[in-house]
């Protein structure tokens, strides 16, 4: 009843075929069958926004997601955020100019809440971009810096 | 998490039969079903995923009401303009709930089956007795810590409460729940814990939300919901108040009302009383306090959620003179 069944995942454009268990998680397909460990594993609950990743353009968590569910969905990780992987996207340029991050657990998550944020239409203020951004956890407390390079992407973006 | 089967629903009927199986649940943005499956509280043997359903997510609204599809995503109801602008207290409910990565999974339908956040209810391995989880093993948050637990509307079985933003909005403004063919008020939709807090809302087996219709009034146009909490942003409600207002000609009698209180009660609580005695009268900020106190008559503190008592009048009061436009 509970055997793996098989997923038909796209993945940053590239297709991918997994054998896995009903309930693994997009978060653990890609870390741990696709090998794309930029999503982050932070609480595994859903509170946390370390696993931060977009389907068919929108972000999700993907610790929350099956990885059956995103069948026939486009889903983008911190990987394909640039194409072709040349450049870096303007807002990871903008965490690097202003130093956005300590350790940089939360950065891939942060990084692709941002770019959601900013093309929802919900970085228009540093409070709106707070509270657009709050379910992204920073525990070194990067806050001040995440919103200005937010606010500074959102510029380059427009 | 145990593991369990998967099935796709290929349409309103599959998903209902597939549902019926003994062990199934319906599996939507998943933000409730997983994180309970990963706590050990919900152990399905087979979801069954009804987000490849075709035109359950439509939005509509014509001059008589707002229909929702229940696989519509919390986020696209908030953003959506005539839902703003018709029903503003279901689009702040919506946006000051959870995060934008949850309200970009998590639908209408599913949010209103959430479940409640009392920690003894999620921590099975901790606290087995949780009457909800598992009837008559008695419940281990009285006489625990019980800040966010409910003064309305709890039992000697169970004083959860409920979660929900968008259900105290719904509540307020006389919202109908849609199951196929059948029709329930939402305000019937959630029951009372009483003796069987095990069972939390009038969903039969077999039974899918497939809609919640909301009719166009003036009270639906004027309203708003204040949520007050711990934090300012990606937290349930300490108090929370859904609060629609109509005034007469004159612009100060007030013709309608509706007050809905969340974060306190063991359901989305109506606060009827209050209503009641302020219409009629004149929008006056000490009549109006006065009458929200009216909220709590039956409310009983279980240690230290004793300051929900005095909070929620308050939050009902800011939230009329609020939308009532003195405040």
């Amino acid at each position: 009843m509970t055997k793996p069944i098989r997923v038909k995942l796209e993945i940053n454009g590239k297709r991918h075929e997994l054998l896995i268990e009903p309930r693994v998680t997009l978060l653990d397909a890609l870390r741990e069958h696709v090998g794309l460990t930029g999503s982050k594993k932070g609480c595994d609950q859903g509170q946390c926004g370390a696993c931060t990743v977009h389907v068919n353009g929108e972000r999700v968590l993907s610790c929350l997601t099956l990885a059956a569910q995103v069948e026939g969905r486009a889903v983008t990780t911190v990987e394909g955020l640039s194409a072709g992987g040349a450049d870096l996207h303007p807002v990871q340029a903008a965490f690097l100019a202003h130093d956005a991050f300590q350790c940089g657990y939360c950065t891939p998550g942060q990084i692709m809440s941002a770019v959601a944020c900013i093309k929802e239409g919900h970085a228009g203020s540093d409070a709106e971009i707070r509270e657009y951004m709050s379910g992204n956890l920073c525990r070194c407390g990067a806050y001040p810096h995440i919103v200005a390079a937010v606010r500074e992407a959102k510029e380059a973006l427009s | 998490m145990r593991n369990f089967a998967y099935a796709r629903a290929s349409s309103l009927d599959d998903a209902r039969h597939l549902a019926a199986r003994p062990g199934a649940m319906l599996i939507a943005g998943g933000t409730t079903l997983l994180d309970l499956a990963k706590c050990g509280v919900a152990e399905p043997e087979q979801v069954i995923d009804i987000t490849h359903l075709k035109r359950f997510d439509v939005i509509r609204v014509t001059p008589d009401g707002a229909s929702i599809g229940a696989l519509a995503k919390m986020s696209h109801v908030a953003d959506d303009a005539a839902i703003r602008a018709g029903f503003p207290a279901v689009s702040e409910a919506l946006w000051q709930a959870a995060s934008a990565q949850l309200r970009n999974m998590a639908t209408i339908g599913g949010n209103l089956m959430q479940r409640t956040r009392c920690a003894y209810f999620r921590d099975p391995a901790t606290f087995p007795a949780c009457n909800k989880r598992n009837p008559g093993s008695g419940c281990s948050a009285i006489g625990g810590i019980t800040r966010n637990h409910a003064v309305l509307g709890a039992s000697e079985s169970c004083i959860a409460t409920n979660p929900g933003d968008l259900a105290v909005a719904l509540v307020a403004l006389d919202a109908i729940v849609h199951l196929g063919e059948r029709q329930v008020p939402v305000d019937e939709f959630f029951l009372l814990p009483g003796a069987t807090p095990e069972r939390e809302h009038a969903l039969q087996a077999g039974e899918m939300i497939t809609a919640v219709s909301i009719p166009a009034s003036a009270v639906a146009k004027c309203s708003t919901y204040l949520k007050v909490r711990d934090r300012q942003s990606y937290e349930f409600a300490a108090a929370s108040a859904a609060v629609g207002i109509e005034f007469e000609a004159d612009g100060k009698t007030i013709r309608d009302l509706r007050v809905a209180l969340g974060g306190v009660a063991t359901k989305p609580w109506r606060a009827r009383e209050v209503e009641k005695v302020l219409k009629g009268k004149a929008l006056e900020p000490e009549a109006v306090k006065r009458a929200s106190r009216l909220a709590m008559e039956g409310a009983i503190a279980h240690g230290a959620n004793h300051y929900k008592i005095e909070l929620a009048p308050r939050v009902i009061t800011r939230a009329i003179l609020k939308v009532g436009g003195i405040a």
